[in-house]
């Protein structure tokens, strides 16, 4: 249905544009006129489409809402009397039977009725929807056309119209932090609702498994998570441990040392590794890497476990490489020549400039680029879903398995998700603290990368 | 590069300290280099286990059998209408022929293993093999046939052979029948078309990552309609229009905090706002496009304002001086010089949309759909997706589909960004 | 060990030629008095390329012991060129090529038994901009005594950064925050911390890139000033583009144009009296 009116509202639009430009052009002759023809098009394609497209825009999303909320008053006062959990189960009954599915029949006496009233107002709603659609589209192709004239300034309202959307176009990034921390906030609100918040932070054990028969008591659910926290901190710590040298060492010899042939061969190499899918270190974890640490560990006496921190925090070290490597080139090449040149003429050698002059001046952006790195791992969710550890575990020990922030989102919401229970609930307390925390980190770490930047400007 | 150190040794003795610091500095070298090394050796561990455990389920191991199409064993006439052959049980047509080809194996639980060496598509390729033929009907033919995914992991040596009988994936009489076919030259192996066109399936060997390609081109697509326009867009406002003031200021500062947050937590924002509040439907290429075209979007924004910046104000000056309005300037002059960057910027925010995991796993593009999705309203899987569900399965035969759908979506990145360097080297204008 | 070539017979010669016109660059030969006894440093037909261009032609130039020697010039004439290559600080551009000899004290310092680190001890460097490391006071100078094993105990480098200040005219004005970073100080007093940074390692020859053109004034004058005290521990080599300070601090001045040497004289008599035409129209404002 809205595929149709869509499509024709573009045909109404579409011959505004004909219409406006063919009598726009009829007005050239003879005459000097203020805009191009295809501007007087463009602009009643506009006026014919945009708030018809609003307009439509904003009937599909109320319209559930308010034909719910009808039907729900019109039922009669048994319903009301009914539990929370009863109620929803009797919409939906309703909502079903109206579209012809017959479930098992809960026999409430007032459902075919709903129903079919349901049937009537969503028939009445796609009608009216239709009719007024259509009706402002076309009058404002009468209005619109109307004002074609030799001196009417169509180019400047074809303009406001395009700084509207380019404005709004850039609105939408802020708009989007804002709905991630409502719709988080929103949710977790719900969570922390059933679950303590000093539960939540401090508390030593996490086990959202929820009661499965009803005898067990819903208290057998444990949401501390800070064992979580200590999981994803630990194999994050791994990461940068493996990240960290290597990325600075490939960064020091990309930008003092290997000459260009050498660097133009072997650095969009170590990109390749930040364009792999995070889901193929995810295997590569699972598969090669999590048996050969293991391996490894037996064969010195180490008990390492199959999901062992040690494992998914190398992988995804060798995943934030080139991530450290290339903010460190770009933070070296841009200590300015003048303080290399400095240190060689007093005669020290190229590793003590760069040890002794280079890395002091570019230790601020050495450290944003740590932090960026940090925020990647504490945020990076396919490798430790695959190779990490499902359980949380409190302990420091890289040889056991421990769980994450991203594990635990994607273990509660894959599978079946309801929206009142706290496990489900709970990815989205775990999902702000995880926004939160790589927030700061970015924020900090971009305030220091560009405080450094201003610095040598 | 050398920065005045190439000339540095010689014959000449030289006082202590200056041995001590050229050793420090040829030490300080190599382990730049150590760093360098051990990074590409990574990248090379990597692909080469891809690879090394990928590359083999491209090909698929087929088995001959003997099959007499008796109209009494089909029990139908000798003459059957196309009606009477859709009706036919073709697994117990396929059991009975391989009681006459193997009158040695007795008992049912050893023809049940017998039958286990076969892929479970057997009655379907005889199905359809009579039916687009009826004329085979009283005829006997040697037909090649797939093997079961745990005769070929042990064929192909994916599987351990040389283990007690218990762990391993085939019985010692399944391994003798092997050995036997494949010295009557029974055994064939074959390119495995059906990777590229079927989709997921219970069984290894006929499962195949069509539906998954479909299922990625259509969210790629919906994420380009969505974050292209509204990205040039923003660059246009923030590069040509935005005054310097805090709501612009505001404006950046999301951008750059957008492009550094999780994916997973766009999901989530997915999960709670799109399907949520506005019950789009789900798992679907529209709803993962969204998702997706909003993570794309701080890429092309940087990148297309990097393009504009480098146009250089004398073109916009010298459009403004011939009475162009300001829209006309940037869609005349200004856009199409920086058009190439803004494409390049785009193809690699494709490219990583294209690897994107978590978020479609939030939005519950994770089902089994086994059909091929037909427009961005059915629900479909993904490359990556599809990757992380095989990867998870248990069955070895799932181990060579997720390496080979993974040198397939590696393929696909390459593409891409060969095709973004192109564009970058044919259309690089120097100011 | 020490070789002077004989400068006689091809300066007299030079005297004969007066060059007229820049074209007549092939046939280029210097006039005036480019050899001394004794040199401190001593370049022989010293021609540096970068990549296929040539940036300077056989020049022939000594720097005697304690004198100061002024490189004036035009924009890109190579007098900066000429400079970096007595410390071989050119080895750090990418495809720069030096022939010809450069001696200090007889010594090939392009030779491949030098060793570039202890060259560069020997001979400082002051740039253009002052470049002080973005660490305190006291590390800026103590950076080159630190690496080149100059120091035993800590107060002992004490001492040589406070000498090291003293000379530099420093002291006074930084002695109370010596542990603050330098890149708190003004432009002259940034400057002349390098200047202090380059003379704690005691080096012989003091190499200066128009020490002077970032700073004002006053400065400039305190430079100047310090320049003519550092003449008597070291030969200096001052690249200026004011003729006015070439006239106040050296002893002698060359003149480098698009690559050649072409004049070199005591620098009073070459202000008053230049022996070549473009020298002449150099020194009164004709062009540059």
């Amino acid at each position: 249905m809205t595929i149709y009116l869509l499509a024709a509202i573009l045909l109404v639009s579409l011959s505004g544009f004909y219409i406006g430009k063919n009598r726009a052009s009829a007005l050239v002759v003879g005459a000097r006129i203020q805009s191009l023809p295809q501007y007087h098009g463009l602009r009643i394609a506009l006026w014919c489409g945009l708030p018809a497209l609003f307009l439509l825009g904003l009937w599909v999303v109320l319209e559930p809402f308010v034909i719910q909320s009808l039907v729900r008053n019109s039922l009669p006062p048994e319903f009301f009397n009914l539990s929370g959990d009863e109620a929803i189960l009797a919409m939906m009954e309703i909502s079903n039977l109206s579209q012809g599915i017959v479930g098992t029949q809960s026999g409430l006496p007032y459902a075919e009725e709903a129903a079919s009233l349901l049937i009537s107002m969503n028939q009445l709603s796609d009608y009216a929807m239709i009719v007024v659609v259509s009706v402002v589209s076309l009058s404002a192709l009468v209005v619109a056309q109307s004002k074609v004239t030799a001196d009417f300034p169509a180019l400047e309202s074809v303009e406001k119209a395009f700084n509207v959307f380019i404005f709004l176009s850039s609105a939408v990034a802020v708009l989007t932090t804002v709905a991630i921390v409502l719709s988080l906030l929103f949710e977790s609100f719900k969570f922390f609702e059933q679950v303590p918040l000093h539960e939540f932070l401090f508390g030593l054990k996490w086990n959202p498994q929820i009661a499965i028969r009803a005898d067990q008591g819903a208290s057998t659910g444990a949401f501390g998570a800070v064992p979580v926290f200590s999981g994803t901190l630990l194999i994050a710590f791994v990461a940068i441990l493996v990240a960290g040298p290597i990325g600075l060492a490939s960064a020091v010899y990309f930008a003092e040392y290997a000459n260009p042939r050498v660097r133009d061969v072997a650095k969009p190499m170590l990109e390749l590794l930040a364009g792999i899918p995070t889901v193929v270190y995810g295997f590569f974890a699972a598969l090669t890497v999590a048996p050969l640490v293991r391996e490894l560990g037996l064969s010195l006496g180490l008990a390492v476990e199959a999901r062992s921190a040690l494992a998914a925090g190398i992988v995804m070290g060798i995943m934030i490489i080139p991530f450290i490597s290339s903010l460190a080139d770009d933070v070296i090449t841009a200590v300015p020549q003048s303080l290399r040149e400095g240190s060689y003429a007093m005669g020290a050698t190229q590793s003590e400039t760069i040890k002794y002059v280079i890395f002091p001046a570019a230790l601020p952006g050495i450290v944003g680029a740590f932090l960026l790195a940090i925020s990647r791992a504490i945020g990076e969710t396919m490798i430790v879903a695959m190779a990490a550890g499902l359980n949380a575990n409190l302990t420091a020990n890289p040889l056991e398995n421990v769980t994450t922030v991203t594990v635990q989102i994607v273990v509660a919401l894959i599978g079946d998700q309801e929206f009142d229970d706290p496990k489900t609930l709970s990815a989205f307390a775990l999902g702000l603290i995880l926004f939160f925390m790589t927030l700061i980190l970015n924020v900090f770490a971009l305030m220091i990368v560009k405080r450094y930047r201003e610095q040598y400007e | 590069m050398n920065r005045g150190f190439s000339r540095t040794t010689g014959g000449k003795p030289l006082s202590s300290l200056n041995i001590r610091r050229q050793r420090a500095e040829r030490r300080f070298r190599r382990i730049g280099l150590f760093g360098v090394g051990l990074a590409l050796a990574s990248v090379l561990f990597l692909l080469g286990t891809i690879f090394s455990s990928g590359y083999s389920a491209f090909w698929r191991l087929h088995f001959a059998v003997d099959i007499d199409f008796d109209p009494v064993l089909m029990n139908v006439s000798s003459d059957p209408s196309l009606e009477e052959l859709r009706d036919v049980n073709y697994l117990a047509l396929f059991r009975k022929n391989l009681e006459r080809s193997y009158p040695e194996v007795k008992g049912r639980s050893e023809r049940r293993k017998l039958a286990q060496m076969f892929s479970e598509s057997v009655p379907d390729i005889l199905e359809s093999l009579v039916i687009s033929n009826p004329s085979l009907v009283g005829s006997k033919q040697r037909i090649w046939v797939l093997s079961s995914s745990s005769a070929e992991m042990i064929y192909k040596g994916a599987a351990p052979r040389d283990i007690e009988e218990t762990r391993r994936v085939l019985t010692d009489q399944q391994l003798t029948w092997l050995d036997q076919w494949q010295g009557e030259n029974l055994t064939r192996t074959r390119f495995n078309f059906r990777f590229f066109t079927s989709g997921p399936s219970r069984s290894p060997e006929l499962a195949g990552l069509g539906g998954a390609i479909v299922g990625s081109a259509l969210t790629l697509l919906v994420t380009l309609l969505i974050s292209f326009p509204m990205g040039v867009a923003a660059a246009i406002y923030l590069e040509e229009y935005a005054p310097k003031n805090r709501v612009s200021e505001i404006i950046e500062v999301n951008i750059n905090n957008l492009a550094a947050v999780p994916s997973i937590i766009f999901g989530l924002l997915g999960l709670a706002v799109l399907l949520n509040v506005f019950g789009l439907p789900r798992g679907t290429p529209l709803v993962g496009g969204m998702v997706l075209s909003l993570m794309t979007l701080p890429t092309i924004i940087i990148a297309s304002r990097a393009a504009l910046k480098a146009v250089p104000p004398s073109i916009r000056d010298g459009a403004l001086a011939m009475g162009a309005s300001p829209m006309q300037t940037i869609f005349h002059h200004v856009l199409p010089l920086a058009m190439p960057g803004i494409l390049t910027g785009t193809i690699i925010g494709l490219a990583q949309a294209l690897g994107e995991t978590a978020p479609l796993l939030m939005i519950g593009m994770f089902a089994f759909v086994a059909d091929t999705p037909s427009g961005i309203l059915d629900q479909a899987s993904s490359l990556p997706v599809q990757i992380y569900l095989w990867a998870e399965s248990s069955e070895r035969g799932y181990v060579e589909l997720t390496a080979a759908a993974i040198m397939i979506i590696l393929v696909f990145l390459v593409f891409m960004n060969l095709l973004a360097v192109f564009l970058r080297k044919k259309f690089e204008r120097r100011w | 060990m020490i070789e002077i070539s004989p400068p006689s017979k091809k300066s007299e010669k030079n005297f004969t030629t007066r060059l007229e016109s820049v074209d007549e660059f092939d046939r280029v030969e210097t006039v005036g008095e480019m050899f001394v006894d004794r040199p401190k440093v001593s370049c022989l037909g010293v021609s540096v390329h970068y990549g296929d261009k040539q940036a300077l032609f056989n020049i022939n130039l000594d720097l005697g012991r304690n004198e100061v020697l002024a490189l004036i010039g035009p924009s890109g004439c190579g007098k900066t060129t000429f400079l970096r290559c007595i410390n071989r600080m050119n080895d750090t551009i990418e495809g720069c090529r030096v022939d010809g000899e450069i001696k200090i004290e007889g010594a090939e310092i392009n030779h491949s038994d030098a060793d570039v680190v202890s060259l560069r001890s020997k001979v400082g460097m002051v740039f253009q901009k002052p470049n002080p490391f973005p660490k305190s006071i006291f590390d800026n100078i103590a950076y080159g005594p630190r690496i080149h094993g100059l120091s035993g105990p800590k107060n002992e480098l004490d001492d040589i950064v406070e000498t090291a200040l003293k000379r530099a005219g420093l002291w006074e004005e930084v002695s109370d925050r010596l542990h603050t970073p330098a890149t708190g100080l003004s432009g002259g007093q940034q400057q002349r911390l390098c200047i202090a940074r380059a003379i704690a390692v005691n080096p012989e020859v003091i190499l200066m890139d128009e020490p002077c053109s970032a700073l004002d004034p006053i400065a400039t004058a305190r430079i100047e000033e310090l320049i003519d005290d550092l003449r008597e521990k070291f030969t200096i080599a001052i690249v200026t583009h004011s003729m006015h300070q070439a006239a106040r601090v050296s002893q002698r001045t060359a003149y480098f144009h698009m690559g050649h040497l072409v004049e070199v004289g005591v620098t009073d008599q070459m202000f008053t009296n230049p022996r070549q035409r473009l020298t002449e129209d150099y020194i009164t404002g004709r062009f540059g």
